[in-house]
């Protein structure tokens, strides 16, 4: 945090740039300065600043011209809304097809899967989010079908129902979600893929088999269970990389949420709000980590004996 | 065997006459750069006086591979390596051959590099070139004249996905050359000395790793003027932390084997058992993990540039493109779409020599298809 503070104020540019046009006298410049604390030394401001973030105050934005927290708020419940969407399907589309290319091991089916989990873990995020747009605002796509490609909901969201709101917001979270899901739900496959296979060598699946147990309930009840074990550890390995792609994905699809808004604080020169942001996307990942340390412990009693 | 006028004609084809189909790619290499030497002589003529350093490592590309050609095309009296007693790199390099998508992959790589040092010789136009009547060229459909179409200021797409691919592919190598350099002291001294050394660096890493990397990147990046030295040696140092994991984790266990043990009883200092014995014995792992590195990298300096924070234009860059071509997708999507597969296939057939190598150096691993000690992608 503190080679962060150090680096943004060490860097050109001025955030009362926002502010100056013809119309603001120097003078006036002066003044916005003195209330922010701008002319202070950068001991001082560095200081002050600690002091203020350890108590949960997060200043003052320069750009958005409200506190910190506020701005926060209102982009922080988008944000989990595109992460959390894109996490259910990165792991549950992930470990089906990670699931049934083990259960049918070197088939025709297993390595087209393989092949294809490569390719899209080889596609970038924005790329990805691009030919969406492309393809389902092209001619040839069914007008029926036809997808919402920017913002969260639509203008008459405030007259529908509630049946319809979740449609709308569903619709609209579609597109995100699938470009920024889908190359993390590649990987989660080919991880699952491995731990299905591992577990399928292991004893207690061919005492299920000698016991006579169908081969569904050796998979399903058997198998998969243990196999997911591993996977849930991986919650935190993608959950930066989802949220690193969401930078993206919220400037392609205009969402309004932390991504999009760490990216205009950053060309606003806002250096609270980017402070704030960047270190509120390490909280999430830290207790999302701890959520997945809690989460293992409770489905895997082996580990609370340690 | 000795050579015969045909090695210096046809390379390899004596190879596959004598029923060894490996020679096939010596002759297409060999006939390849031919072609391009006869197509653009004129090009490659006005190297003589050129002070661009690029065209003289063009020029010296052209000459080597013409050699290397030549080199791998000579039939060999024995199969080479065939009963070699050395084990080691000879076996994993017989095993990485036999992975058939690896070699795909190395094939891609290997063409996409040479591809980049020839990209002066290769590349059509000068991918700075405007033209001449803006109204009438700029837009164009692919076509014979502009494969790959021409962009809004009407230059040629295909001539700057050569050249943005050079610098992707420069940037990508050596931001890991940092990181896996950086990665593995750390993780070799913190796993070889224990004690606060371990705790600090490993406690760091943790916290550096909750930072989701793109985030970390744009903060950086935003305040320093990016250029490509500074883009390469951010990402290399953004990029350390998995690899310095990885090693600490192999050195643990590397250090109370026997080899350790004794090199400690001979009375070596701690650097030297490091770099002489510990790194030596991890070498591996981080080999796997650099190859799989460069892909990602190479996908995350392609998200930075589309974000317009990585190589700065005119310089053309694969994310850039990217990036310009959205405003267009529906009427020239051309110019959004080859770079995209171009950063598409780079960075599989990374993957894919990563996938091979992992297999032909860790045998154990193989199916069990782990994922990749590098978490952090785009």
């Amino acid at each position: 945090m503190t080679l962060l503070f150090v680096l943004l104020h060490a860097a050109p540019g001025d955030p009362m740039a926002v502010f100056f046009n013809p119309n603001v006298s120097p003078d006036a410049l002066e003044q916005m300065r003195r209330n922010f604390g701008l002319d202070r030394p950068l001991i001082e401001q560095y200081g002050r600043w600690l002091a203020n973030f350890a108590t949960g105050d997060f200043g003052f934005s320069y750009s958005r011209l409200r506190p910190v927290r506020d701005v926060l708020a209102t982009a922080l419940p988008n944000t989990l809304w595109l992460g959390g969407a894109s996490l259910a399907v990165t792991f549950v589309v992930g470990c089906a097809v990670g699931i049934g290319q083990a259960v049918r091991q070197y088939s025709r089916l297993d390595h087209g899967l393989t092949f294809i989990a490569l390719l899209l873990y080889s596609i970038p995020t924005f790329w990805l989010g691009v030919v969406l747009v492309l393809v389902v605002s092209s001619d040839v796509w069914p007008t029926a079908l036809r997808l919402p490609i920017s913002g969260m909901q639509s203008l008459d969201y405030a007259e529908l129902g509630t049946l319809d709101r979740i449609v709308d917001r569903a619709r609209h979270l579609l597109l995100p979600t699938i470009a920024l899901g889908l190359s993390s739900a590649a990987a989660v496959a080919r991880y699952m893929r491995g731990a299905m296979l591992e577990t399928i060598d292991e004893d207690y699946i061919r005492t299920a088999r000698a016991k006579g147990l169908t081969e569904r309930r050796v998979v399903w009840a058997h198998a998969v269970r243990n196999a997911l074990l591993p996977v849930i550890s991986l919650i935190g390995l993608f959950l930066p990389v989802l949220f690193g792609g969401a930078v993206v994905v919220e400037l392609i699809f205009s969402w309004p949420g932390m991504g999009r808004l760490i990216y205009d604080a950053i060309a606003a020169r806002d250096y609270p709000l980017v402070m704030a942001a960047s270190f509120l996307f390490a909280a999430l990942v830290i207790a999302a980590n701890l959520l997945a340390d809690v989460l293992y412990a409770w489905v895997d009693p082996r580990i609370r004996v340690r | 065997m000795k050579r015969t006028w045909l090695d210096w004609v046809l390379p390899g084809a004596r190879a596959v006459a004598a029923g060894r189909p490996a020679g096939a790619s010596a002759l297409v290499s060999w006939l390849a750069l031919w072609i391009l030497i006869i197509a653009r002589r004129d090009r490659i003529a006005a190297t003589v006086g050129s002070a661009d350093p690029g065209e003289w490592i063009a020029a010296l590309t052209l000459g080597v591979g013409l050699w290397l050609a030549h080199r791998s095309g000579l039939v060999s009296p024995r199969a080479r390596g065939a009963n070699d007693p050395t084990g080691g790199a000879r076996t994993a390099w017989r095993r990485f051959r036999r992975h058939r998508p690896a070699m795909v992959g190395f094939a891609i790589v290997v063409a996409l590099g040479a591809a980049a040092l020839l990209t002066p010789y290769l590349a059509p136009y000068d991918p700075a070139q405007q033209g001449e009547d803006l109204a009438a060229t700029r837009f164009q459909p692919p076509s014979l004249a502009h494969p790959m179409g021409t962009d809004h200021f009407g230059r040629d797409v295909l001539s700057r996905v050569l050249y943005g691919g050079r610098t992707s592919l420069a940037i990508g190598m050596m931001a890991v050359a940092i990181a896996i350099t950086l990665g593995t002291l750390v993780g070799a001294v913190a796993g070889y000395r224990r004690g606060w050394i371990e705790t600090v660096s490993m406690r760091s890493v943790d916290l550096l790793l909750s930072f989701p990397r793109l985030v970390l990147l744009i903060t950086i990046v935003a305040f320093v003027r990016p250029s490509v030295v500074v883009i390469t040696l951010v990402l290399g140092l953004t990029g350390w932390m998995a690899t310095s994991r990885l090693v600490r984790g192999e050195v643990l266990s590397l250090r109370e084997r026997d080899f350790i043990q004794a090199a400690r009883a001979l009375g070596f200092g701690g650097p030297r058992i490091v770099l002489r014995h510990v790194i030596p014995n991890v070498a591996s792992p981080v080999i796997v993990a650099a190859t799989l590195g460069i892909g990602n990298t190479i996908l995350v300096e392609a998200s930075l540039s589309f974000l317009g924070l990585g190589v700065q234009p005119p310089a053309p860059s694969w994310g850039e493109m990217v990036a310009r071509g959205r405003d267009v997708m529906l009427d020239a999507p051309w110019i959004a779409l080859f770079p995209g597969l171009a950063i598409v296939l780079t960075v599989m057939s990374f993957n894919l020599i990563g996938d091979g190598l992992r297999d032909a150096l860790d045998p154990g691993a193989a199916g069990r298809g782990q994922l990749h000690a590098e978490g952090g992608g785009s």
